[in-house]
């Protein structure tokens, strides 16, 4: 399979195999006018299969974010066809409204304007716990 | 510190400084009759309280400062639909210092990040109270002269009751403590309270149902109350509601020096009988809770007293 090589853009490298569209809805891929390649279940060295997405733009993009949904991504920023400079992920300290409290007696629950605040309290078993009400987050309730 | 909305914002070393405030309050309570003078309290209790909004009170007064405020939410503008953090920015033009009482979790942090004034966590929910675990504290150093070494016993709600999770959290920071928690098993303490502060720290500690069982070893003895509401069926309620009733006859096996406690209000869960034993504190804890607040509301003014 070929897919154009980018010029200046971005790459999402070492996306955990199936976890690329997750990400694509998630970055709110599909409201680009630029191309967007996602390459699903390749061969990768580091970890057996994994899944890539290639994005004919540079655009901001919330590092943080993606750090939260999965800390192993690389991000290649491509300029003139080379990699300018190549991020290593990590989990975040805080994140501020990613990901929502779903514990009805907290006050997010109620207070509009109030942010969502999550904090990391373990960082071995990848816990985020609210600021506010300290219920520990559902990863998979963001996506 | 700026505000005060959970026990662990306190340093060991701040505890130590709000338990020596207090203590020299009880000693010399003229020195302190007039050092709050012309500073307003506003007590913000959108849930019902009769002891934590009256001592809070009491302490302001006993300072020599003012009051002013609600005691329900329904006698103030979040009844016309107006936010939490609404209404304590502008109590916040009007007092000096907040206490706040809100049955939904982390509303004092909430509000806290839109005001000046410091704010006073006088109860979120089932999250956090850590007045209450003040004046606990200030029971147990005044009772036992430490707050290290001890056998711990905590009873009754394990799973629900939360000033027995901020005890357990406030004494882990201390050398030497071990918890015998008993409880029903369906009552039994929180994981993440075994995982995050028990486990964690490496303290020991022992599950069971069995009061009488670990009687002679405690030290401090921490009582609550088993709600009915809390089981799934009535005959495991019947069946089990009177192992974790407190009497004379389950304390004969207790220390001479045991400390009888409950952060009150109790239904039935401590015999009326055991309120002359010279054991018992849980009316101390009153008395002690008023005090702490008074240290912490010139901690958090940053009124120092000669």
């Amino acid at each position: 399979m070929k897919i154009d090589s980018i010029v200046n853009g971005i790459v999402l490298d070492h996306i955990a195999a199936g976890n690329s569209l997750r990400i694509y809805k998630f970055l709110n891929l599909d409201d680009l006018e630029c191309s967007v390649a996602v390459i699903r279940n390749c061969r990768s060295k580091k970890y057996g299969r994994k899944d890539v997405i290639k994005i004919d733009s540079i655009i901001d993009m919330n590092l943080d974010v993606l750090g939260y949904i999965d800390p192993n991504i690389t991000v290649n920023i491509i300029r003139d066809g080379k990699i300018a400079e190549k991020k290593h992920l990590e989990l975040p300290e805080r994140l501020v409204n990613v990901i929502k409290c779903h514990n009805p007696r907290c006050i997010t629950s109620i207070e509009q304007e109030v942010d969502h605040i999550f904090k990391l309290t373990d960082r071995e078993n990848i816990i985020y716990r609210c600021a506010y009400c300290e219920t520990k987050s559902d990863k998979e309730e963001i996506w | 510190m700026k505000h005060l909305m959970d026990i662990n914002d306190l340093t060991l070393s701040q505890i130590d400084q709000l338990i020596a405030t207090a203590n020299d309050i009880i000693a010399d309570k003229d020195k302190y009759k007039d050092v709050c003078k012309g500073k307003k309290l506003a007590t913000l209790f959108f849930e019902p309280s009769t002891r934590t909004r009256l001592s809070f009170e009491a302490a302001m007064i006993e300072l020599g400062g003012s009051i002013l405020g609600f005691s329900e939410a329904q006698s103030s503008s979040a009844a016309k639909g107006e936010s939490v953090t609404d209404t304590v920015q502008t109590v916040g033009c009007y007092a000096d210092i907040i206490a706040m009482r809100h049955p939904k979790e982390g509303a004092p942090l909430a509000a806290s990040k839109r005001t000046t004034v410091p704010i006073i966590n006088a109860g979120d929910g089932g999250h956090s109270h850590p007045t209450q675990t003040l004046a606990d504290i200030l029971t147990i150093h005044r009772e036992k002269g430490r707050l290290s070494n001890m056998t711990v016993g905590v009873c009754g709600d394990l799973k629900f009751g939360r000033t027995v999770h901020s005890l357990i959290n406030a004494l882990s920071r201390y050398e030497g403590n071990e918890y015998i928690c008993i409880s029903p098993k369906e009552l039994v303490i929180p994981d993440y309270v075994k995982a995050n502060i028990l486990e964690k720290n490496k303290i020991e500690y022992i599950e069971t149902t069995d009061m009488e069982e670990y009687m002679p070893s405690l030290d401090i003895l921490y009582m609550t109350r088993v709600q009915r509401e809390r089981f799934f069926n009535e005959a495991d309620y019947v069946r089990l509601k009177d192992s974790y009733i407190l009497t004379p006859d389950k304390l004969k096996s207790a220390k001479p020096d045991l400390s009888i406690m409950h952060p009150l209000p109790r239904v039935n869960e401590i015999s009326v009988k055991v309120d002359d034993d010279p054991r018992a504190c849980y009316f101390k804890q009153v008395v002690n809770g008023k005090y702490m607040r008074m240290a912490l509301i010139l901690m958090l003014l940053g009124i120092e007293v000669k």
